[in-house]
């Protein structure tokens, strides 16, 4: 076993809540992917003669406004805010990682770059994803897209800051020195530096981004309503929270323990990979 | 050294010395023994032009500052409300005009025949009846300031009707100078000579909307009945205080914080029932009329079968539950004109009343020649109403084999594309969904969503030149025997033809305090005559 | 220093001229249509047509931009469509719920997670630091609406304590202010103060380990002065730029809490604003969300000459 693996085995040993964070996401993940045969309905069917009823033998975790199953709902849920908070993490640091690389090599553009970067980060991300949503019609796309760009400029900040200090290092000096080309050398140095801080990054930006679309679905600007997500479930049954907060509680601990699971995996991993970065970060 | 700890201790000292002090300022003493009426209205008052805007909720705002001829009382009949005595001459052709004695403005001006005629003249531009009404009229004129006649080219027996009109556009009484306004661009100044006067320094757009009594309002001095009668205000200070969140609201109502919540989603009459200072009442006997509207410039609503076909398929009692929660709130209403007004019936409307028929529904979509195209229904997932009805569709049309595509947005999405005239593909729509209050169905007059005048007509644009000449029909009935058999004429072209589909009768309860009384049982919220202990 | 001032100014106007383009782009490129809104239900397409006219939305982007810009100059940032009221009046008649909730939650957040991460720190690995830990991971994660509501059913609806929803003015009594916005407050507060706590506990762990404060325990100094006195100046840097980056967070959860707790703030103009489309309000809202926010971290940059006396001598 390499001396990388014996270290992460090590520290998720040391932080055994890291461990459950990984079980609960992957937990999840099963959930989502196998959600057709759990005992679920078609979450989209509606009995408008059955609404409102609260959990029991035939529907566990009740039925919504319309009739509908909400364990189904809550169980398929789980597939989007999964998708899109996985999509918006991967996007996002594979274009961060794009972007960061630029800035951090091609002074001429680093400027421009980090000036757009900062503009977008001043505005606030989910005012800034907001905006973005009203340009276009509610999709799963799209709201991946409109968090992706909200979270890419914390990412190229990372990378950059990340390559500025690598770049400094005395062993790619010598490479440099010893006339490796630029692409051997990003492939050989740089990156399997960055891999660490990124992958970790990714977990937060992941936890973040499954918030942010609650939030927006809350608002009204997310998911479209007729697929189920959990913050599009939350949202539609806010109004009924004193006579069937089943409606909100139960997508509600569904959200907050996986973005749960995913921050308590990040953190380990984060203490896992490079104690001095457990710092910084 | 410490310049940390030093900065950190001095912050304190000074937070401390602000709180201490600040907490012995004895808080601004209000108003001694005012009466403020705290209500939460069913929207945010954006637009302050009730001619301009059809918005209910601007319609309300013209109610509480503005005054009218005539007005329409609980039984449906005209009332004189600032006119004294009037008459129509035997012809038919003019009617004579004369205003009630101390009507002002708030600004002092007195109420004259040319701010009364002005403000008609800027009304019927804009609203559907008043432009049938300018059709038949001559001239409206003067004889002085307190008596003004209209001529009439030929009879319109609708013309007290029209202005006592109780429901979008309000023909309200303005100033001339504001009346003059072009009918297009929103009115600045609200101003007019109603029971309450509106205190713009004090309204934050999205939040609160204050009126205080005018103390200068002469009321008739007949009892009030829905908007006629005598315009008696029992309170000092009116507030509106807008809550977009149900649950804070129905809160906020419970606790004491407000007095009266305009519309209530039925669901959360448990929540304010447990309370015994809170009354749900259901003031609003006419409710409301959703609607399913087709677009009929592209497949496959174009078709006549396949709009028949969800005729047959569209089950109402779901519809009513799915927005009005329960039968007690709402109830199906199988007919193009409100039920529970005259001119209802059921004439017709076999094909949407009783058991449901998919297969005929089927048949029918077959017999269109229906080839898979795509069927694209805006939703608004910001309007309780409209999304639940969106959903239902959906699922219905899915059960009956049809390529559904539910496309989400909010309200003010809806409202823009519903317009566009573009195919499916370039952002166009098959179908959306609304609805509409009582009084604005209850004849060929005010409803405009039966009309089939093509592109001129309401967003769908139905060309049904059929209809429309059965509409002009109706106009010229003369008694209500006649009138009654013309609108089921209409009635059963429209099953036929279908303008939209009607999709059920609900009524949103109002929910108040029990420490009001005389909260008037209207159609529109009307806040005279409510008495705060 | 002067030289670091002068750069961080001059950035700060390059980045204030890059959020006015990319907002000014956004809502450009909107598909909604606010003409068709204020038409109202019942409206022709002529209606549209003619207050398409009047609003100048047929122009082209730089005519639009340049009009824009040119409005913004003289402190003019339009006039809402719907309103007809000027952008600034209705930002200015909703600033003080904003303020009030956002400075509340700024100074009961600092003044909770700041001690917190210290004696996190002080203790790192004890279950004290894993509970401060635990309870910061925590607040990431359940979001503020979920958070607000369960607040308001415990404090307002079981137990009767405070109100459910809306806002005081300071000056109708100050208490009446505060109890309105304890509620909103915390719900806000918590992801802030988990921000905040992991932050100061990470950099705090960072200088404990170095030599001089083993000097400094070594010359004998108290903990608690080792810690305060020593430590905590040092460790202020990185805590400081993290209070002035979490107010983006501020900002957004504002949003949400302000909609819930019914606050007349901007954070709830914004949202009316977007759903609405009414331009000159999203436009001049987010330039003003965005303009606090970049100077807030200019007041966190020049904070760190006082914090960091190597920046004096650059």
């Amino acid at each position: 076993m390499s001396p990388t693996w014996k270290r992460f085995r090590d520290a998720f040993r040391r932080h055994p809540t890291a461990l459950v964070g990984g079980a609960i996401l992957i937990a999840m993940v099963a959930i989502a992917i196998l959600a057709p045969w759990l005992g679920t309905v078609d979450p989209l069917a509606v009995f408008p003669s059955q609404r409102l009823h609260p959990p029991s033998a035939e529907s566990w975790l009740g039925t919504d406004m319309l009739g509908r199953d909400v364990y189904s709902r809550v169980v398929y849920g789980a597939r989007v805010s999964l998708i899109v908070g996985l999509a918006v993490a991967a996007l996002s640091t594979l274009l961060g990682l794009a972007i960061g690389l630029v800035t951090g090599y091609v002074r001429r553009l680093d400027a421009v770059l980090m000036r757009i970067m900062d503009g977008l980060m001043s505005i606030p991300s989910v005012l800034l994803a907001i905006a973005l949503m009203a340009l276009t019609k509610a999709s799963i796309g799209n709201v991946i897209v409109a968090i992706t760009l909200a979270e890419v400029p914390r990412v190229v900040r990372l990378v950059r800051s990340l390559v500025f200090s690598l770049r400094e290092q005395p062993y790619v000096e010598a490479a440099i020195a010893a006339g490796t080309t630029l692409p051997r050398i990003l492939v050989r140095h740089i990156l399997p530096n960055i891999v660490a801080p990124l992958l970790v990054q990714g977990t937060y930006v992941c936890g973040s981004a499954m918030i942010t679309e609650a939030i927006l679905s809350f608002i009204g600007a997310g998911t479209p309503p007729n697929i189920p997500s959990w913050g599009n479930i939350m949202a539609e049954g806010r109004s009924l929270i004193q006579i069937a907060s089943y409606l909100i509680v139960f997508p509600g601990i569904c959200l907050s323990l996986t973005v749960l699971a995913v921050n308590l995996l990040g953190d380990g991993m984060r203490d896992a990979l490079d104690p001095r970065l457990a710092r910084r970060m | 050294m410490h310049k940390c700890s030093a900065l950190l201790r001095s912050m304190t000292a000074v937070i401390g010395a602000v709180a201490l002090v600040a907490g012995l300022i004895a808080p601004v003493a209000t108003a001694q023994g005012q009466k403020v009426l705290k209500f939460i209205p069913q929207a945010d008052l954006r637009i302050l032009d009730p001619i301009t805007t059809t918005a209910y909720i601007t319609r309300n705002h013209g109610y509480m500052i503005y005054d009218t001829l005539f007005a329409t009382d609980a039984k449906f009949q005209v009332q004189p409300q600032m006119v004294d005595k009037y008459e129509l001459s035997k012809d038919q052709l003019t009617y004579t005009f004369t205003l009630r004695d101390g009507l002002k403005f708030h600004d002092g001006q007195p109420v004259r025949s040319a701010d009364c005629i002005a403000s008609i003249e800027r009304w019927a531009k804009r609203d559907a009846l008043g432009q049938k009404m300018a059709e038949s009229t001559e001239a409206w004129t003067a004889v002085n300031d307190k008596t003004f006649t209209l001529k009439l080219k030929k009879p319109f027996p609708l013309t007290l009707e029209a202005l006592a009109k109780p429901s979008s556009n309000v023909p309200f009484i303005m100033p001339e100078r504001i009346a003059k306004t072009d009918a297009s661009t929103n009115i600045t100044e609200p101003i007019g000579s109603g029971p309450f006067k509106f205190v713009k320094a004090e309204w934050v757009p999205g939040s609160k909307v204050v009126y205080v009594k005018n103390t200068d309002y002469v009321p008739r001095k007949e009892p009030p009945s829905w908007a006629a009668g005598g315009k008696v205000v029992k309170v000092d200070r009116v507030e509106w205080i807008y809550i977009p969140d149900a649950a804070t609201a129905a809160a906020a109502l419970n606790a004491g914080e407000v007095d009266w919540w305009e519309q209530m989603p039925p669901d959360l009459i448990p929540v304010l029932a447990k309370n015994k200072d809170v009354k749900v009442e259901n003031i609003d006997p006419l409710g409301s009329m959703g609607l399913l509207r087709f677009n009929f410039m592209y497949p496959p609503f174009n078709n006549q079968k396949m709009r028949q076909a969800v005729l047959y398929a569209l089950e109402q009692n779901d519809y009513v539950l799915g927005i009005a929660g329960s039968q007690k709130n709402g109830h199906p209403c199988y007919s193009y004109f409100t039920c529970g007004t005259p001119l209802s019936s059921e004439v017709g409307a076999e094909p949407l009343k009783g058991k449901r028929d998919f297969a005929k529904a089927k048949e029918l979509i077959k017999e269109a020649g229906y080839k898979g195209e795509k069927i694209v229904i805006i939703d608004a997932t910001d309007q309780p109403i409209v999304h639940s009805q969106s959903l239902l569709t959906a699922e219905m049309l899915r059960k009956l084999g049809l390529n559904v595509d539910l496309q989400a947005g909010d309200w003010g999405t809806l409202i823009t594309r519903r317009s566009s005239k573009e195919p499916i593909d370039k952002g166009g729509w098959s179908i959306f969904h609304t609805w509409l209050v009582g009084p604005d169905v209850t004849s060929p007059a005010l409803n405009f969503a039966v009309r089939g005048s093509g592109q001129k007509a309401w967003f769908g644009w139905p060309d049904d030149p059929k209809i429309e000449e059965l509409r002009d029909a109706w106009f010229a009935a003369t008694d209500a025997a006649s009138s009654k058999k013309a609108a089921d004429a209409v009635q059963t072209r429209a099953f036929d033809f279908v303008p939209y589909v009607p999709t059920a009768q609900f009524i949103l309860p109002t929910a108040y305090r029990t420490n009001l009384s005389g909260v008037i049982i209207a159609p529109i919220t009307l806040m005279w005559n409510v008495e705060k202990k | 220093m002067i030289a670091y001032i002068v750069r961080r100014l001059f950035s700060t106007i390059v980045v204030m001229a890059v959020v006015a383009f990319v907002v000014f782009s956004l809502l450009y490129l909107t598909p909604g249509d606010p003409a068709a809104i204020i038409a109202g239900d019942i409206a022709t397409d002529e209606d549209i047509r003619r207050i398409h006219a009047r609003l100048g939305l047929d122009d082209p982007f730089l005519v639009q931009f340049g009009r824009w810009l040119w409005s913004l100059a003289h402190g003019n940032l339009g006039t809402s469509i719907f309103t007809n009221l000027p952008v600034t009046q209705l930002i200015g008649q909703r600033i003080e719920p904003t303020l009030s909730l956002t400075l509340c939650t700024l100074v009961v957040s600092i003044l909770v997670a700041v001690p917190l991460g210290v004696v996190a720190a002080a203790k790192a690995g004890s279950w004290l630091d894993r509970a401060v830990m635990s309870f910061s991971v925590l607040g990431f994660s359940v979001p503020v609406f979920v958070f607000a509501y369960i607040l308001i059913l415990t404090f307002s609806v079981q137990l009767d304590w405070l109100p459910v929803q809306g806002y005081r003015s300071f000056r109708d009594g100050v208490w009446e202010w505060l109890r309105h916005l304890i509620l909103p407050s915390i719900a806000l507060g918590t992801v802030y103060v988990a921000l905040i706590t992991r932050m100061t506990r990470a950099s705090m762990l960072d200088v404990l380990a170095q030599d001089y404060i083993r000097t400094a325990e070594a010359k004998g100094l108290a903990p608690e002065q080792v810690l305060i006195g020593h430590a905590l100046k040092n460790a202020a840097i990185p805590v400081v730029t993290i209070i002035g980056v979490g107010v983006a967070l501020l900002i957004s959860g504002a949003i949400v809490t302000e909609t819930v707790f019914a606050l007349p703030g901007v954070g709830r103009l914004t949202v009316d604003a977007i759903l609405r489309r009414d331009y000159p309000i999203i436009q001049g809202v987010i330039l003003i969300f965005s303009a606090v926010y970049v100077l807030v971290n200019l007041a966190v940059d020049m904070s760190y000459v006082l914090f960091d006396p190597r920046i004096r001598l650059t």
